[in-house]
């Protein structure tokens, strides 16, 4: 779907990236200036490599050695910007017809109503573009780049500016689009919940070059323990049954072959799977299952491995009974002072799970 | 009704009333003229790094702060009758500015230029380049990105330069008497009226009145590009 092999200087700043990638939704994820944005720049053609080519879904968009610089209103990839940048002297419903206005008429393959529909935009329609509040714009700036029918959407950080709920929202909307128009995506992000629920693939960058690239789930933890604060970002997802709502203390019950998970929230209809994220630092291990904690989230697995060199912190890499995989983080001292080692059993004691809102399927 | 015929109403007289609508028609042709090339150097100085970035802008801000009895001094030397240039003009376009009010609309075009395009290239460097680049990736070439979203973003800056263009053209003096004179009819705008008028015994109460007149326009052309200056803001906060 996509290939690219570039370098590029600019000042001290080097890029020097080489990857093919055939996902659904590929991730570039990585620390502020390492390279992520002017890689979708790159593709986007807003900037110009001093050396490489790039290529989507077979059409070559730019290749230094035979001089080919496809100019960036020619490629029809889609982008989606952190605050939107909706044209704010026109209203809405032009906005979104932009794009489509120059799209020639035989590639028009993305309905007008379909994406009204999906992105629930009609009732903003008349409505300037800068009366619009935070989310209504990205999704306003989702249509518009749709409406091109790109050859595929590039998102830079399309929900770094958004609250919580809003993110839940724009991440559901981005699967639908993902499922509905079987569009490839390319997800520019620094947040780990969005990498591990959106992407097939993520590809992480830090100062210009491409540290690791492979299963979000798996890449992630690799990448971030060189990254300061990188431990905060080390999500694992786990699936789980849904068993009881507690309506006494407003808890659901989740069942998995490891043990109970409570999720501090109701989680209606019962038997099906739902996913939980954990974040690697509320996980704390133990040899032996404890008897007086607060902690009700304790599951039993076995150390897979050990990420660990010279810096202060390693992540534990536990697989779980009965499947599913958990990352800890914690201290060298700990894994030293405890003896741990790959293979041993180990309780996992969870302090706060995560529901993910995601449609277990729902196109996986 | 033409103006003429209103005109002694308003106790102006034939000479008077041909100045007023000469200096009008001297200060439109000007900002007709000049407006095109003002957005586009304006654009190319906010948004384009070339050699020649700063002797260009040197260029244009040149009349603001020369004496503009040089500047109409060195449009006669460029492009009076008998100069190389002239010639030219006047042979192959019948273009001829020496001494004709296409010459007083020239010399008013060249003094408000800088006064002219200072709003615009503002307004052009106040928008987001990103927008552009949103534009671009919509499928817009530049030429479209430039009249789709660029130029109507910097619209309030360019209706401001137009009127403080026009509002400096119609009081522009001695550039004008220095390369086109004082021709009654021909080249004798508002200001060269009132200077004749001054040079006159008993011709004050003449140069009042034209003197109010000029101030009335100038004054109006102010409160306009106030209201649409704040017009524009409002439209730029979301309203």
């Amino acid at each position: 779907m996509i290939g690219v092999d570039v370098k590029l200087r600019r000042g001290d700043f080097t890029l020097a990236a080489a990857f093919a990638s055939k996902a659904r939704i590929l991730a570039l994820h990585g620390p502020s200036g390492s390279g992520k944005t002017t890689l979708a720049h790159l593709v986007a053609g807003l900037a110009v490599p001093d050396e490489g080519h790039i290529a989507v879904n077979g059409a070559t968009l730019v290749d230094r050695a035979q001089r080919l610089f496809v100019p960036p209103e020619k490629r029809r990839i889609g982008l989606v910007f952190q605050d939107a940048l909706l044209f704010p002297h026109l209203d809405v419903k032009t906005n979104i017809l932009f794009g489509r206005f120059f799209t020639p008429k035989a590639e028009r393959r993305v309905p007008f109503e379909a994406v009204i529909e999906t992105l629930g935009v009609a009732h903003l329609l008349r409505r300037r573009a800068g009366a619009l509040s935070g989310g209504e714009r990205q999704r306003v700036g989702l249509a518009r780049a749709l409406l091109c029918s790109p050859r595929l959407l590039a998102m830079d950080e399309p929900m770094a500016s958004l609250d919580y709920d809003r993110r839940q929202e724009i991440m559901t909307l981005i699967e639908r689009l993902r499922d509905e128009f079987s569009i490839p995506i390319l997800l520019v992000s620094h947040a780990a919940d969005e990498i591990l629920r959106l992407a097939d693939e993520v590809i992480s960058l830090e100062k210009g070059r491409i540290v690791a690239k492979g299963l979000p789930s798996e890449t992630l933890a690799a990448a971030s323990r060189h990254i300061e604060g990188g431990r905060f970002s080390v999500v694992s997802a786990l699936e789980a049954h849904v068993g009881a709502y507690d309506t006494r203390y407003g808890v659901t019950r989740l069942a998995h072959p490891a043990g109970e998970i409570i999720v501090a929230a109701h989680v209606a209809n019962g038997d099906r799977q739902v996913r939980v994220l954990i974040n690697a630092t509320d996980v704390a291990l133990a040899y032996h299952k404890p008897e007086n904690t607060s902690i009700r989230t304790v599951l039993l697995g076995r150390i897979a491995a050990i990420d660990e060199d010279e810096s202060p912190l390693a992540f534990v890499r536990l697989e779980l009974e009965g499947g599913g995989k958990l990352v800890s983080a914690t201290t060298r001292l700990s894994v030293a002072e405890m003896n741990l080692s790959v293979g041993a059993q180990v309780y996992a004691l969870v302090k706060s799970v995560a529901l993910d809102e995601r449609e277990l399927g729902a196109g996986a | 009704m033409t103006l003429s015929d209103i005109a002694p109403s308003l106790g102006f007289s034939p000479q008077e009333m041909t100045a007023i609508v000469l200096s009008l028609k001297v200060a439109g042709t000007a900002t007709v003229f000049s407006l095109p090339i003002a957005v586009f150097a304006a654009y190319a100085l906010a948004r384009w790094r070339f050699p020649g970035h700063t002797a260009l802008n040197a260029l244009i801000h040149l009349p603001l702060v020369m004496p503009p009895v040089v500047t109409g001094f060195a449009l006669l030397l460029l492009l009076g009758r008998k100069t190389p240039l002239g010639a030219f003009l006047a042979e192959y376009f019948g273009i001829v500015f020496a001494f004709r009010w296409t010459g007083a609309a020239l010399a008013a075009a060249v003094m408000s230029f800088p006064l002219m395009i200072r709003p615009i290239r503002l307004s052009f460097e106040s928008i987001d380049e990103r927008l552009a680049q949103a534009s671009r990736s919509l499928g817009a070439n530049p030429l479209w990105t430039f009249f789709l979203v660029t130029l109507p973003l910097a619209a309030p800056g360019v209706i401001v330069g137009a009127i403080l263009g026009f509002a400096k053209a119609l009081g522009e003096f001695g550039a004008t008497i220095t390369f086109v004179s004082n021709i009654p009819g021909e080249t004798q705008t508002i200001p060269s009226a009132i200077y004749s008028y001054t040079q006159t015994p008993d011709g004050d109460a003449d140069a009042l009145r034209l003197a109010a007149v000029s101030a009335a326009i100038a004054i109006g052309a102010l409160v306009v590009s106030e209201i649409l200056q704040k017009r524009a803001d409002a439209t730029r906060a979301g309203k």
